[in-house]
C-alpha cells in the first residue's frame, strides 16, 4: 500500500498527456466544425450563398443575423483559385480559413480600396513556382499563400438595416471563385 | 498482482483526468490572451493564427468560425457587470458610449449560439439601425416584455449570451493592453 502515492502520481502524469493529446487531436477528429458542415451544403470551389441564420435554423452557431453571407470551400490540388467579389454599399470582408477553421487572413472593403476585391490564393509551393515576370502587375495583383491544400472562403456583406438584406445578398451573388489549372511546362 | 490491479487504477484514473479535464476546458470556452472589458470579453487572437490550441479544440466542437483579425473583433457577455448571468425573464439594460468602430452589431443568443425566437423578429441592433441618445449614447434594454426604446426581445430564454461585434476597428488588433474602447455598461434591471 505503501506504493499508492506513486500509482497516483503516474496517473496524473499520464492523465496530463492523455489530456494535452486529445486536445491537439480534436480539429482532425471533429465531425462537426464549420467545414464538415458546409460539405454538406456546397460544392468544392464555388461560392455559395447560406441561408439567413434563424431561431430554428442556423448552418454554424453564432452568425452574426446583420450579414448575407457566402463561402467558396476551396480545394486547391489542381491549380490555384482566382477570387473575385463585388463590394456592398455597406460593409463587406472576406476571411479565409484553413480546414480546421483557423483564420489566417483577412481583408475588408476599405483595406481593398477598389470597388470589388480580387486576389489569387495558391499554395507555397505554386506560389514558389510562379514566373517570375510579372513585376509589374505583381503590385496590381495580391496573392494570399494558403497553409492548406483545402479551406474556407467565407465573403460576408453587411446589411446595416434589415431593408438592405436583399443589397448585400445582390453583392454577393455577383462573387466567384474559381480554379486556374497550372499551365503544363 | 498487486502490479495489475495497481496499473489498471492508474491507467484508468489517467483515461478520467485527462479526458475530463479536455471537457472542462473545451466546454468552458476557456481560451488564452483574453481581453476583458467591463462585462464583455474578447479572444482577439482567435482571429489568427496565433490561436491557441484550446480555442482550437472548442471552435472544432461548436462548429464556428471566428471572425478574423483583419475584420473585427467579438466580444462576448454571459452575465452583466456585477456578474449576474443573463436570464431570459429578467430586464437588463446596456448603456453608454461605443468603442471606435466603422460598423458594430450587438446579438443576442442562446447558450448554444442560436438565434432566441420572438415575435418582432429582431435578434440584435446594428450601429446603423441603433435610435441614440442626444449626447451619442445608447440604450438598449433586454427583456421579455416589450418597452419603449431600442428593445431586444429576450424571448424568455433561460440563459442567453449577448455578443458585440466592432468591425474594421483598432480595439485589439494594434495591441492587447488598453487601448481599451468605452464598452457599454450592462446592468440588470429587475425580474418577472
Amino acid at each position: 500500500m505503501m506504493r499508492l502515492p506513486l500509482w497516483i502520481l503516474g496517473a496524473l502524469l499520464l492523465g496530463g498527456i492523455v489530456h494535452l493529446s486529445t486536445v491537439l487531436a480534436m480539429p482532425e477528429a471533429a465531425t462537426q466544425d464549420a467545414y464538415s458542415r458546409l460539405e454538406r451544403l456546397s460544392p468544392v470551389n464555388t461560392v455559395v450563398q447560406l441561408p439567413a441564420p434563424s431561431a430554428q435554423n442556423t448552418t454554424m452557431p453564432f452568425m452574426d443575423p446583420a450579414f448575407a453571407v457566402a463561402i467558396c470551400r476551396y480545394d486547391l490540388s489542381t491549380g490555384a483559385l482566382k477570387l473575385r467579389a463585388p463590394l456592398s454599399q455597406a460593409y463587406t470582408a472576406i476571411t479565409f480559413y484553413t480546414r480546421n477553421s483557423v483564420a489566417y487572413y483577412a481583408i475588408n472593403d476599405r483595406a481593398a480600396g477598389r470597388r470589388a476585391i480580387e486576389l489569387d490564393l495558391m499554395t507555397p509551393e505554386q506560389h514558389a513556382q510562379m514566373p517570375e515576370e510579372g513585376d509589374v502587375t505583381a503590385a496590381d495583383r495580391l496573392i494570399i499563400e494558403s497553409p492548406t491544400r483545402h479551406g474556407l472562403i467565407v465573403l460576408r456583406a453587411l446589411a446595416p438595416e434589415p431593408g438592405l438584406m436583399a443589397m448585400a445578398r445582390r453583392a454577393l451573388a455577383g462573387a466567384q471563385c474559381r480554379i486556374e489549372p497550372v499551365p503544363a511546362q | 498482482m498487486r502490479l495489475f490491479f495497481g496499473s489498471c487504477l492508474t491507467l484508468i484514473l489517467a483515461a478520467a483526468i485527462g479526458l475530463g479535464a479536455t471537457w472542462l476546458m473545451v466546454t468552458r470556452g476557456i481560451a488564452f490572451g483574453s481581453l476583458t472589458i467591463g462585462a464583455w470579453t474578447a479572444w482577439p487572437k482567435s482571429g489568427s493564427v496565433d490561436i491557441d490550441p484550446y480555442a482550437r479544440a472548442a471552435i472544432a466542437r461548436t462548429g464556428e468560425l471566428p471572425i478574423g483579425t483583419g475584420d473585427g473583433v467579438a466580444f462576448y457577455a454571459r452575465t452583466d457587470d456585477s456578474g449576474n448571468v443573463f436570464d431570459g425573464r429578467c430586464t437588463f439594460t446596456i448603456g453608454g458610449m461605443t468603442p471606435a468602430a466603422r460598423y458594430w452589431t450587438l446579438t443576442l443568443y442562446d447558450a448554444q449560439g442560436r438565434l432566441v425566437a420572438n415575435t418582432l423578429d429582431r435578434h440584435g441592433f446594428t450601429s446603423a439601425e441603433i435610435v441614440r441618445e442626444k449626447d451619442g449614447r445608447i440604450a438598449i434594454n433586454v427583456g421579455p416584455r416589450a418597452q419603449p426604446g431600442n428593445w431586444l426581445p429576450s424571448g424568455g430564454t433561460e440563459e442567453f449570451v449577448l455578443v458585440w461585434r466592432l468591425y474594421d476597428t483598432p480595439i485589439g488588433v494594434a495591441s492587447l493592453t488598453t487601448k481599451e474602447g468605452p464598452m457599454p455598461k450592462v446592468v440588470r434591471k429587475g425580474c418577472l
